[in-house]
């Protein structure tokens, strides 16, 4: 597994982030640190404000107060002199380039091919040479194990495959973070693993990754470090081993508890 | 003992296979069809043999070369006011979903009055357009005039029908095509967001290709409406199929056998047009399941006029 490089420049920095809906404030000074390379696995209750907290972080969300660097650029933001200025559109959209994020209901095209999916935005947003870029999207869709779908259309996968090819989708524009919002949420149970499968295997390879889940298992074996939200706020964040093993919040091992009841 | 249960198992379960299954004969619904079609072909009979139809005129005018004329002139109206009434429904449709306040309440305001006004008023008022501005110049705001032109030479009966028709079908082509973007699941504006895509390339790529799948049904609705609100442009003295069709019998009072000229030429464009839809809805349904035939968008019935 991939460690974080000591000493480096974190690739998500994110200060004291505040996000309201109307009157409700759902993050409440939220401070984290994301290491290039590193996998943080976000656990947390139903309503928490994980995905909040993640959509802010490609600024599909707007914060009200705080920060997010992601890769030594403020989201959304730019500093002219010392006045800190709102980026243009089409400045955040080429920010969100270099993001990849896969959701939980998938949002695969649905008009497209598995193939035309993946290479929608390399060619599309990227400028890539098709030919380069159906060349690595067939490469992608190896790793995912899914080669001979490529022609196939969304509705004609199962719920793994689909997620599979939305991962191979991100991946195409080789991005530098991956976001993950429940991947697994949508599936039946046993094509839960297939997916798991995937996502280990590029935690393996040295991919920054923040993954929203309640795969603890996943969280054990893959996660350099886990962070536990409740109530929009950061409860505990530390090893897997410790934040799992040896929960020192007593919300963290309610949560847990509850869970392992579950399972 | 057994074995003969066994039998009789087998036996019944052949018996019972719905596969060997026989559909009893439906008398009632035979009865029906050969009451209906008899009446059709009674009616069908009748008309053909009325005199009063004057069938053999309506054969020698049916490809005149005038009435040919005119049903261009009604082909080409509708092509143009239907390409441009969409293309501006579509910018009006984007504006009205604008989160800007300028944008979305402009398109409402045209979209009000365009729809809410009756199309041969607008066309009337197209046409008199010089009686209200006899000219129409352009300069700079408190500065030099930098071109001007004569309202009467701009507004010819073409130049008025045409902006009669294509802006009031642009007030409705607006509310069918944001009603198909609208339809699109939020997830795909979100991916597409997520991908960093332009406005115009999400658009382009991802929700109209998926919103055309309901855009479609009422569109070639509206353009069947079109072809027939072409006729409308008659009282601008724009020579179209019925414009055309008219002259004739203001010459030769026959009016049953020119006006059997001008609906039957209306019903083979309809048709045509009800064939090429076909294709269409079947091309957007790709990626469905089954795909043609799954889960078809309600058809919204409106008349332009
Ligand atoms: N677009 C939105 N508008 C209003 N409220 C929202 C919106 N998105 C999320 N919320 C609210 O924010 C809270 C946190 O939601 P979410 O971030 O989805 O939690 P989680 O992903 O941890 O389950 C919830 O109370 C939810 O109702
Ligand atoms: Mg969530």
């Amino acid at each position: 597994m991939s460690k974080a490089a000591e000493g480096a420049a974190p690739m998500v920095r994110a200060r004291n982030v505040h996000k309201s809906f109307g009157s409700n404030e759902v993050l409440k000074g939220i401070d984290l640190d994301v290491m290039p390379g590193e996998v943080v696995v976000v656990l947390g209750p139903s309503g928490s404000g994980k995905s909040t907290f993640l959509r802010c972080i490609n600024h599909l969300e707007s914060i009200q107060r705080g920060f997010i660097e992601v890769d030594g650029e403020q989201v959304g933001y730019t500093l002219r002199g010392d006045r800190l200025t709102k980026l243009s559109d089409h400045a955040i959209a080429v920010q969100r380039r270099k993001i990849g994020m896969v959701f939980q209901q998938f949002n695969l095209y649905p008009h497209m091919t598995a193939l035309e999916n993946i290479v929608e935005a390399p060619v599309g947003v990227h400028k890539q040479p098709r030919r380069e870029a159906q060349a690595y999207a067939l490469e992608l869709l190896a790793r995912v194990g899914l080669s001979e779908k490529a022609n196939a259309y969304p509705r004609q996968l199962s719920g793994g495959q689909q997620q599979r090819v939305a991962i191979a989708r991100a991946l195409a524009i080789r991005p530098k973070l991956m976001l993950f919002d429940e991947p697994t949420s949508a599936l039946d149970p046993e094509l839960v693993g297939e997916v798991l499968n995937v996502m280990r295997d590029l935690a393996g390879q040295g991919l920054t990754m923040i993954v929203v889940t309640h795969e603890i298992g996943f969280a054990r074996e893959a996660a350099d470090r886990v962070v536990f939200m409740d109530g929009g706020v950061v409860v505990e964040h530390g090893s897997p081993q410790k934040v799992l093993g040896n929960p020192q919040h007593p919300r963290t091992r309610l949560f847990l508890s509850r869970f392992i009841e579950k399972v | 003992m057994a074995s003969t249960s066994a039998e009789t198992g087998r036996a019944e379960a052949t018996l019972r296979d719905v596969a060997n299954a026989h559909q009893p004969p439906e008398w009632g619904r035979w009865l029906l069809w050969a009451f209906v079609l008899f009446v059709a072909a009674e009616f069908a009979w009748i008309v053909a043999r009325n005199p009063n139809f004057g069938w053999p005129i309506v054969g020698q005018w049916f490809t005149e070369a005038s009435i040919l004329r005119g049903l261009g002139v009604t082909l080409g109206l509708t092509v143009v006011a239907m390409t441009l009434g969409t293309a501006l429904g579509l910018v009006l449709a984007v504006a009205r979903m604008s989160q800007d306040r300028l944008f979305s309440s402009l398109s409402g305001l045209f979209i009000w009055f365009f729809r809410g006004t009756p199309l041969l008023v607008q066309l009337i008022f197209w046409y008199n357009l010089s009686t209200l501005f006899p000219e129409i110049v352009l300069k700079l705001p408190f500065g030099p005039v930098l071109a001007s032109w004569n309202t009467n030479d701009l507004i010819t009966p073409m130049t008025a029908a045409i902006a009669g028709l294509s802006l009031n079908e642009a007030a409705y082509m607006a509310e069918i095509i944001r009603g198909g973007l609208l339809s699109v699941d939020k997830g795909q504006v979100e991916a597409t967001d997520a991908f960093g895509m332009t406005r115009t390339r999400a658009l382009r790529r991802v929700i109209i290709p998926q919103a055309m799948r309901s855009i479609v049904p009422p569109t070639g609705n509206q353009l069947i409406s079109m072809i027939k609100a072409t006729s409308l442009v008659s009282v601008i003295a724009m020579a179209d199929l019925l414009y055309s069709v008219q002259n004739v019998y203001n010459r030769t009072f026959e009016v049953i056998p020119m006006l059997m000229v001008a609906v039957i030429w209306y019903l083979i464009i309809t048709s045509i047009l009800n064939v090429v839809q076909g294709f269409i809805e079947r091309y957007y349904a790709r990626g469905e399941r089954g795909a043609g035939s799954a889960d078809k968008a309600p058809i919204r019935v409106e008349e332009p006029a």
